[in-house]
C-alpha cells in the first residue's frame, strides 16, 4: 500500500502521536486526581483526556477512537457523570445543604485523600466534560461525512 | 415556615430529569414520563412555596453551606439563592406554563423524530430559567441566562430545515452578543463594588456617590437584557426565531423565556440593585412605547399565523415595559399582572397555532377558513386567548391593560396613555384578522376530513383557556394579597430614585 | 495613559469582533467575530483581577505570602466558566454552519433568503 492512500497525516505526526498519546492520557488522569491540590481539576483534566482520543483520530485519519467509543456510549458516560455530580449534591441535602461536603475530613495541604467529596466531584465532572467534548467532536465529523456523501 | 434547603431543587429536578432522559432514551415512553414528571415536580414545589411562605418573607439559601463564613469575614462568601415575592410569582408562572407545555408535547412531538432530545433540551431550558429566577448572585445569573439561551438556540433549530437553521443562526449570534454585553456589565460592576452578590451590591451602590461609569453599565445591561426581552431596537431575532421553533417551544419562548431572561432580569437589576434611577424610567417608557407601536403595526400585515403572534409578543412586551417604566405601585402592579396574562394567553395561542398545524398541516391564514366546525376545542380556546389578547372586558387581558393605562393617566403621562389605547385598538384589529381568516368563513374542500387534536393537547388547551377567562380574579383583594402584591412590594422597596 | 492601555486594547479587540459580525458575509467569519469578541471580554475579566506586583493566590509552606500581595482569585474562576460557555456557543454555531452549508451549498449569508420581514 503506497503512502498516498494511507489515511491520516504524515509519518512524523503519526510517530509522535504514537509516542505521546499515552503520556497525554496519563497527564489528564493526574490532573483529575490532583484537582484539589494543584491547579486544574475535573474540567481541565477531562479536556486533556478527551484531547488524547481526538489526537489519535486526527493523526490516523478518523476511525480509531471513534470505533472504541460510539456516539451512544459517549452520551451514556456523559449522562452518568452528570447524574453522579448531581446525586453527590443531593446527598448533601441530608447533611445540611446542597453540595455540602459530607465526607468532611480534616484537609491536609498536599495530602491526596483528604478533601471529602471534592475528588469525587472532580471525577464526575471529568467524565461529563471528557465524554461531552469527545461527543461534540464525533458529531461534527459525523455531520461532515454525511454531507460529503450526499454530494 | 418552609425549609430553605428545598430551594436548589428548582434547578436540580429539571437537570436530573434531563440527564435521566439522556440515559434512558431507548425505553419507550420514558422521555415523556420523565419530562412531565420533572416539570410537575417543580410546579408542585412552587405551589408549596405559595402556600407556606409568609408574606414579605425572604428565604436565603447558601449553596454548599458557606453561610458560616459570612459572619466571620463580614461579607458574603459563595453563591446565595434568594426567594422573595417576585421570585415566587415568576416561578409559579414559568413552572405552570412548562408543565402545560410538557403535557401538550406528548402528542404534538410525535411528528418529529428524536423526541428524547426535545425533552432533554426542554428541561435544560427550564433549569436555566428557574436558576435565573432564584439566584441572588449576578455572575450566577449570567450563567443561568446562558444555559437557558443555549438550550433555546438548539430548540429553535430543532426541525433542521432551511428556515429553522437560518433563524437559529441569527438568534444564536445576536443572543451570544447580548450575553457578552451582559458579562461586560457584570465585570464593570464587580470591579467597582468588589462583590457579586446583589444584596451586597445594593448596599455599596446606595451608600456612595456613583461615577459616570454607571451610565455605561446601564447601557450595557439595557442592551443585553433588552435583546433577550426583544424590545424594539433589539427585536430583529424574535419574528424569525419564535415561529421557526416547534409549537410547544414557541409557546415557551414567547410565553416565559423572554420574560424570565428579559423582563425579570431588567426588573431585578434596575429596581433592586440600581434603585430605579430616573433615567431608566424614561428609557423604559420610551422603549416600551416604541415596542408597542412597531410590534402591533407590523403584526397587522402578517399572513403567517405564528409570525403574527410573534410580532404581537413584541407589542405586548412594550406594555409590560411601559408599566414598569411608570414606576408607581399601580404601574408595576399592571405590568406584573400583564406579564402573567401575556404568558398564559400567548402560550395558549401558540399552542393553538400548533394544534391547527397538527390538524391541517398549514399555518398560512390565506389557506385556512371555517375550522371552527371541525376543531371545536382548538377554535374555542383560541377565541378565549384572542379575546384576552385583544382586551375584551370579562377576559383577563382587559384588566391588566386597563390598570396600565390608568397608571399612565395617574402619573400624568397623557400621551403615553392615549398611545396605549390606540395600540390596543390595533391589537383588536389583528386579533380579529386572525380569528376571521382561520376559524370563521367557509371550509375549503382540502380540509373536509380534518380531525380534532389528540387528548393531551386538548387537556392543556382547555386548562390554559380557563386561566385566561378567570385570570381577572387575581385582582380581587384577597387573592391579590397573596400572589401579586408581594411581588410588587419587592420592586417598590428596591426603589431609591435618582443616581 | 500607560496603566489604561491594556483595557483600551481590550475594548478595541471587542470592537474588531463586532465589526466582523456586522460587516462580513461569510458565516465562518461571523463565527470568528463572535469568538474574538468573546475573548476580548474574557481578557478584560482577567485584567480586572490584576494588581501591580501581585502573585497567584496559593499559600505555601516554605515562604510567607500575605493575602494583600495576591491578585484577586475570583475572576480567574469566573473566566473559566465564561470560557466554557463560549466553547458551547462556538461548537453550536459551527454545527449550525456545517448544516447550513449542506442545505445551501454556500457560506454566503446574503444568499440565504428564506426569512424576510
Amino acid at each position: 500500500m503506497s503512502k498516498e492512500h494511507d489515511p491520516g497525516m504524515s509519518v512524523i505526526v503519526k510517530t509522535v502521536t504514537r509516542l505521546t498519546v499515552g503520556l497525554i492520557l496519563l497527564y489528564g488522569i493526574y490532573i483529575i486526581l490532583h484537582g484539589h491540590l494543584t491547579p486544574g481539576g475535573g474540567f481541565a483534566g477531562g479536556v486533556i483526556v478527551a484531547l488524547a482520543f481526538i489526537n489519535l483520530d486526527l493523526a490516523f485519519g478518523g476511525s480509531i477512537s471513534a470505533s472504541i467509543f460510539s456516539k451512544t456510549s459517549t452520551s451514556v458516560v456523559e449522562a452518568l457523570g452528570a447524574i453522579m455530580l448531581l446525586s453527590l449534591g443531593l446527598i448533601g441535602l441530608r447533611y445540611g445543604g446542597f453540595l455540602e461536603n459530607f465526607l468532611h475530613s480534616d484537609g491536609n495541604p498536599g495530602q491526596l485523600v483528604s478533601a471529602g467529596i471534592i475528588p469525587l466531584e472532580n471525577i464526575a465532572i471529568s467524565l461529563k466534560v471528557g465524554a461531552g467534548l469527545f461527543g461534540i467532536f464525533l458529531i461534527l465529523i459525523a455531520i461532515q461525512k454525511f454531507e460529503s456523501e450526499k454530494k | 415556615m418552609i425549609s430553605a434547603s428545598i430551594v436548589p431543587l428548582f434547578v436540580a429536578i429539571p437537570l436530573a430529569g434531563a440527564f435521566l432522559i439522556a440515559l434512558f432514551k431507548r425505553i419507550k415512553g420514558m422521555p415523556d414520563t420523565l419530562g412531565v414528571l420533572a416539570s410537575a415536580g417543580t410546579f408542585t414545589i412552587s405551589i408549596l412555596f405559595l402556600l407556606k411562605m409568609e408574606i414579605g418573607q425572604r428565604i436565603i439559601y447558601n449553596v454548599g453551606n458557606w453561610g458560616g463564613f459570612n459572619e466571620v469575614l463580614g461579607k458574603i462568601v459563595g453563591i446565595q439563592l434568594v426567594t422573595d415575592g417576585l421570585t415566587l410569582f415568576m416561578l409559579l408562572i414559568v413552572n405552570f406554563v412548562a408543565f402545560i407545555v410538557a403535557v401538550y408535547s406528548i402528542n404534538y412531538m410525535t411528528r418529529y423524530t428524536q423526541k428524547w432530545q426535545f425533552y432533554c433540551l426542554f428541561l435544560l431550558m427550564l433549569a436555566g430559567m428557574n436558576g435565573v429566577l432564584i439566584t441572588g448572585d449576578l455572575f450566577n445569573l449570567f450563567v443561568f441566562v446562558e444555559i437557558a439561551s443555549l438550550a433555546s438556540y438548539a430548540l429553535v433549530a430543532f426541525g433542521t430545515e432551511k428556515r429553522e437553521l437560518e433563524a437559529s443562526f441569527k438568534y444564536a449570534v445576536m443572543g451570544g452578543m447580548a450575553s457578552l454585553v451582559i458579562l461586560l456589565g457584570v465585570i464593570f460592576l464587580y470591579s467597582y463594588t468588589g462583590t457579586l452578590n446583589m444584596a451586597d451590591m445594593t448596599g455599596i451602590l446606595a451608600g456612595s456617590e456613583q461615577p459616570v461609569l454607571m451610565y455605561l453599565v446601564f447601557g450595557l445591561f439595557m442592551a443585553g437584557f433588552g435583546l433577550k426581552a426583544a424590545m424594539v431596537p433589539f427585536h430583529a431575532w424574535l419574528p424569525d426565531a419564535h415561529p421557526s421553533a416547534p409549537a410547544p417551544i414557541s409557546a415557551m419562548l414567547s410565553g416565559v423565556l423572554i420574560k424570565a431572561l428579559g423582563v425579570y432580569a431588567i426588573a431585578r437589576v434596575f429596581f433592586t440593585v440600581f434603585g430605579f434611577p430616573h433615567q431608566i424610567s424614561i428609557i423604559l417608557m420610551t422603549l416600551g412605547a416604541m415596542s408597542m407601536g412597531v410590534g402591533a403595526l407590523v403584526a397587522l400585515r402578517q399572513w403567517d399565523m405564528k409570525r403574527l403572534l410573534a410580532y404581537s409578543s413584541i407589542s405586548q412586551i412594550g406594555y409590560i415595559m411601559l408599566g414598569l417604566g411608570i414606576g408607581t405601585p399601580l404601574g408595576i402592579l399592571g405590568a406584573l399582572f400583564h406579564l402573567f396574562n401575556h404568558s398564559i394567553f400567548k402560550s395558549l395561542l401558540f399552542l393553538d397555532s400548533g394544534a391547527v398545524e397538527y390538524a391541517s398541516g398549514t399555518r398560512d391564514m390565506k389557506q385556512m377558513g371555517g375550522f371552527s366546525r371541525k376543531l371545536p376545542v382548538t377554535s374555542g380556546s383560541t377565541l378565549a386567548g384572542a379575546m384576552s389578547l385583544a382586551g375584551v372586558p370579562p377576559f383577563a387581558g382587559f384588566w391588566s391593560k386597563l390598570v396600565i393605562i390608568l397608571a399612565a393617566v395617574q402619573a400624568n403621562h397623557m400621551k403615553l396613555a392615549a398611545w396605549a389605547v390606540l395600540m390596543s385598538i390595533v391589537t383588536i384589529a389583528y386579533v380579529l384578522k386572525m380569528t376571521r381568516f382561520a376559524f370563521l368563513g367557509s371550509l375549503k374542500d382540502v380540509f373536509a376530513n380534518i380531525k380534532e387534536v389528540p387528548v393531551f393537547m386538548r387537556i392543556s388547551l382547555i386548562l390554559l383557556a380557563l386561566v385566561c377567562i378567570f385570570g381577572g380574579m387575581l385582582l380581587i383583594p384577597e387573592v391579590r394579597d397573596s400572589f401579586l402584591s408581594p411581588a410588587v412590594r419587592v420592586l417598590i422597596s428596591g426603589m431609591r430614585g435618582g443616581v | 495613559m500607560n496603566a489604561h492601555l491594556p483595557y483600551i486594547l481590550c475594548i478595541i479587540l471587542f470592537c474588531i469582533g463586532v465589526y466582523a459580525i456586522i460587516s462580513k458575509r461569510n458565516i465562518i467569519k461571523i463565527i470568528l467575530g463572535v469568538v474574538i469578541a468573546e475573548y476580548a471580554v474574557n481578557l478584560f475579566l482577567i485584567l480586572v483581577a490584576y494588581k501591580v506586583g501581585g502573585r497567584s493566590a496559593i499559600f505555601s509552606e516554605t515562604q510567607v505570602i500575605l493575602p494583600e500581595s495576591m491578585v484577586d482569585p475570583l475572576p480567574h474562576a469566573l473566566v473559566l466558566t465564561s470560557i466554557v460557555i463560549g466553547l458551547a456557543t462556538t461548537a453550536f454555531l459551527i454545527a449550525l454552519a456545517i448544516r447550513l452549508y449542506g442545505k445551501y451549498g454556500t457560506f454566503d449569508i446574503t444568499r440565504m433568503r428564506e426569512l424576510r420581514g
